[in-house]
C-alpha cells in the first residue's frame, strides 16, 4: 500500500481563552479545539470531515494548511513533520496544500481583478513565470472549472455566488496541488449551484488526482463527495470509516443521532420515520465532559463512561469507533 | 374560507435601475391549522412575499394585489391596524435569531413588551406568561433563564426564544423564514420538532419559507414552489414529491445528494438564479430549463389546475415534459 499523502498523529490544538473579567494576572484557559486526533489521508483520497458547529472541523483544517500551529502530536506530511520542516519544505508545502473557503464573496479582494485573484498564487510561488505564461495558465484553470475567459477584468461583485466560488477553486488549483481542504464550499449556495460545484470539484479531483479534505455540515453532500468519513464531536474522532458504511450503518452514537437528525426528501420515507431527536446543546469545550465528550448527550451513557475517553477501536476492517457500547444500526431505510 | 388568501400579490422595488419585481402576481392560500412550504432559491422572492403579507417590506418596495387574512386586506390597512393583527393573529420567526433579538435589552423585557402591548396586561403578569411561553419551548430553568440577554443563550436557544416570542398572543397563524439555516442538524431535528408539537398544541396554521427539501417533506402538508417571483407549481406535499409536474421541481429533487442513496454524478440545473431585473416576459426558468421551446421566453406563463388539488405554470403539458426530460 501507498503510503499516506497526509498522516495525522494524536494532534491536539489548543487556544488561549481569557475568562470575562479575569485578572491580568491570572492563567487562561485552555480551549482544546482539536484534542488527540489521528487520521491518515491516502493520495487521491477524499476525507470527509462532519460535526456540529464547535467540532473542530474548521480548526483541523486550519492546522493542516499550517495557519493554527498544532500544540501536540504531528501532522506529517509527504513524510515531513510539519512543526520541523526548512523554510524550503514550508514553500512547497504551502504551495501544495491549498484551501477553498466557506464564503465565495468574503474570500475575494473586491479590489482584484477575476485574472489577478487567479494569477496570485502563481506569481508568488512561481515569481519567474513569464506574464505571457501567466496570462495562459489562467486561462487555462478558469475554462476548467467552468469559467468563461472573457471574465477575467471583471471584480468578484460582478460574479454570483456560485461563480465566485468557482473562482476560488481555481485560484487554489492554479498551482496544480496534491491536497486540496475544502472548508463548507457550497453551504453558502443555493440547492441547484451546489450541485454543480459538487460535481466540478469530483471532476477536477479525478482529473487532477486530488487528495481531498472536505468539511462540510451537511452529511448528504459529504456522504455524496467523500471516500472515507471522520465524525468529530467537541474536538474528538467518534468514528472513521468509508463513507457509505459509515451512513448506510453506523456504529457510535453519536453518528446514528445525526444521521437520525438529517431530514430526507421523500415525504413517504419520513412520514414512517422515526427520528429519535438529540436533546440539548454542545457543552462548553472550556470545560469538556470528563471521560467520553458525548457522554452528557449520548442516549446509551453508562456511569463507566465518565471515568476515561474511549479509545478509537477497530470494529470492522477500515472502521474504527470510539465506544464500548457501539454496534452498528441501520437508521435509515433503503430507497 | 380560507385563513390566509393571498391574490395577485406582487412587490415591486424601486431601485437606480428602476423597477424590480421581485414577486410578481402570487396567488395562494392557507387554511386553518394548515401547514404551507414556500420553497424556491434564493432571488425566488419567498422572503419578500413574507414581508409583503407582515407589512415589513424595505422603504423602496411597495406590493399590490390582495392579501387577505381572515377577511381583512392586510395591505390597505394602516400601520395602527396592521400592528393589532401582526403578533397578536401573524407571528414571525426569522431566519437569524441574533439580529432579530435586541442584544441591549434582556428576554424578559422584549418578551413582555409583546404582551403588556397586545394584551395590556402589567409587566409582571406578561412576564408569568412569558416564562410558560418558555417552559412549552423546552428551555430548561426558564424562570431564572429569562432574565438574561440574547448573547448568553445559544443559537438553538435563541431560535426557541423567538418560537415563544411570536406565539405569546397565541397567533393563528405562523409565518416561519428559514427558521433552521443558521442552525446545526441536530438543533434543527429539535426545532422542527418543536414546531410540529407546537402546531398541535395551538392549532396554528403555519407558512415555512425555506429551500431545505427535506424539512418539506417532513413537516408541510401543502408545497407551493416559487422561481423568480413566480409559482411554478403548488399541491399537497406528497404528490409534488412524488410526481413532479415541472421542471424545475424535478430538476430541484434531483439536484439534492440523498442520505438514502448512492448516486455517482448530481444532477445539475444549468446557469444561475435568475437576475430579478432582467427576467424573460414568458417563463422566468426558461432560460434553464432542458425542456425550454423557443416561445417560452417570450409567451406569457399561466397557471393551470393539475387534478384536483394542484395547479401548475409551464408551457409544455406534464405528458410532454415527461415524455422529454427522459429522452433529454
Amino acid at each position: 500500500m501507498a503510503d499516506p499523502i497526509l498522516s495525522i498523529r494524536d494532534v491536539s490544538v489548543t487556544f488561549d481563552v481569557r475568562p470575562k473579567g479575569a485578572w491580568p494576572w491570572t492563567p487562561s484557559l485552555k480551549l482544546h479545539a482539536v484534542s488527540k486526533l489521528s487520521v491518515d489521508l491516502m493520495p487521491g483520497e477524499t476525507l470527509g470531515l462532519v460535526g456540529e458547529s464547535g467540532s473542530g472541523k474548521s480548526t483541523l483544517a486550519r492546522a493542516v494548511i499550517g495557519t493554527i500551529p498544532h500544540s501536540g502530536g504531528q501532522i506529517i506530511y509527504e513524510g515531513r513533520d510539519l512543526a520541523q520542516m526548512t523554510p524550503q519544505e514550508t514553500r512547497r508545502h504551502r504551495r501544495d496544500v491549498q484551501m477553498v473557503f466557506q464564503d465565495p464573496l468574503a474570500a475575494l479582494n473586491p479590489r482584484m481583478t477575476v485574472g489577478d485573484i487567479i494569477a496570485e498564487p502563481l506569481i508568488t510561488h512561481e515569481p519567474d513565470t513569464p506574464r505571457k505564461e501567466v496570462k495562459a495558465r489562467v486561462a487555462a484553470i478558469m475554462d476548467k472549472v467552468g469559467l468563461l475567459p472573457n471574465l477575467i477584468n471583471r471584480y468578484p461583485h460582478e460574479f454570483s455566488g456560485g461563480q465566485c466560488q468557482r473562482i476560488g477553486i481555481a485560484r487554489a488549483l492554479i498551482l496544480k496541488p496534491k491536497l486540496l481542504v475544502c472548508d463548507e464550499p457550497v453551504s453558502a449556495l443555493d440547492v441547484s449551484v451546489q450541485a454543480q460545484v459538487v460535481n466540478l470539484l469530483k471532476d477536477l479531483q479525478a482529473e487532477m488526482g486530488l487528495s481531498m479534505i472536505f468539511i462540510a455540515h451537511d452529511l448528504s453532500v459529504v456522504k455524496h463527495i467523500s471516500d472515507r468519513i471522520m465524525v468529530m464531536y467537541l474536538g474528538c474522532p467518534m468514528e472513521v470509516g468509508p463513507a457509505r458504511a459509515v451512513t448506510a450503518m453506523p456504529r457510535h452514537p453519536y453518528t446514528q443521532a445525526l444521521i437520525s437528525s438529517v431530514p430526507i426528501p421523500d415525504p413517504v420515507l419520513e412520514a414512517a420515520r422515526e427520528r429519535p431527536v438529540l436533546e440539548g446543546d454542545l457543552p462548553s469545550p472550556l470545560s469538556p465532559p470528563s471521560g467520553c465528550v458525548f457522554r452528557t448527550r449520548c442516549p446509551k451513557a453508562q456511569p463507566s463512561c465518565a471515568r476515561a475517553r474511549p479509545a478509537m477501536e477497530a470494529a470492522e476492517p477500515d472502521r474504527l469507533v470510539a465506544c464500548p457500547f457501539q454496534e452498528a444500526e441501520k437508521v435509515l431505510a433503503e430507497a | 374560507m380560507a385563513l390566509l388568501d393571498v391574490s395577485d400579490l406582487t412587490v415591486t422595488f424601486q431601485t437606480n435601475d428602476g423597477p424590480v419585481n421581485a414577486v410578481n402576481g402570487l396567488d395562494f392560500s392557507v387554511a386553518e391549522k394548515e401547514s404551507l412550504a414556500i420553497v424556491g432559491e434564493s432571488g425566488s422572492g419567498k422572503s419578500q412575499t413574507a414581508f409583503a403579507i407582515m407589512g415589513l417590506l424595505a422603504r423602496n418596495g411597495g406590493a399590490t394585489g390582495r392579501v387577505s387574512f381572515d377577511g381583512t386586506d392586510l395591505l390597505s390597512l394602516s400601520r395602527r391596524q396592521l400592528n393589532k393583527v401582526r403578533s397578536n393573529q401573524i407571528g414571525m420567526i426569522f431566519q437569524d435569531p441574533m439580529t432579530s433579538l435586541n442584544p441591549y435589552i434582556r428576554v424578559s423585557d422584549q418578551m413582555a413588551e409583546v404582551l403588556q402591548l397586545h394584551k395590556g396586561l402589567s409587566k409582571k403578569d406578561a412576564i408569568t406568561q412569558a416564562v410558560q411561553m418558555l417552559d412549552a419551548v423546552r428551555i430548561p430553568d426558564a424562570r431564572a433563564r429569562i432574565s438574561m440577554y440574547p448573547h448568553e443563550f445559544s443559537g438553538g436557544m435563541r431560535q426557541r426564544i423567538m418560537i415563544a416570542m411570536a406565539l405569546l398572543c397565541r397567533p393563528r397563524l405562523l409565518i416561519a423564514d428559514e427558521p433552521t439555516t443558521a442552525l446545526d442538524v441536530t438543533v434543527q431535528a429539535q426545532i422542527m420538532k418543536l414546531l410540529a408539537e407546537i402546531r398541535e398544541e395551538f392549532n396554528t396554521a403555519v407558512v415555512l419559507i425555506t429551500h431545505d427539501l427535506g424539512i418539506v417533506a417532513d413537516f408541510c402538508d401543502r408545497t407551493l414552489v416559487l422561481y423568480g417571483g413566480q409559482i411554478m407549481e403548488e399541491g399537497p406535499t406528497g404528490s409534488i414529491f412524488a410526481d413532479p409536474s415541472h421542471p424545475y421541481t424535478t430538476g430541484l429533487l434531483k439536484a439534492v445528494p440523498r442520505l438514502d442513496r448512492d448516486t455517482d454524478s448530481l444532477q445539475t440545473i444549468a446557469g444561475e438564479p435568475p437576475d430579478m431585473s432582467n427576467l424573460p416576459r414568458g417563463c422566468p426558468f426558461s432560460p434553464r430549463c432542458e425542456i425550454a421551446r423557443e416561445y417560452c421566453s417570450t409567451r406569457k406563463l399561466s397557471i393551470e389546475p393539475l387534478g384536483d388539488d394542484r395547479t401548475r405554470a409551464c408551457h409544455a403539458s406534464p405528458a410532454e415534459m415527461k415524455q422529454e426530460l427522459q429522452n433529454g
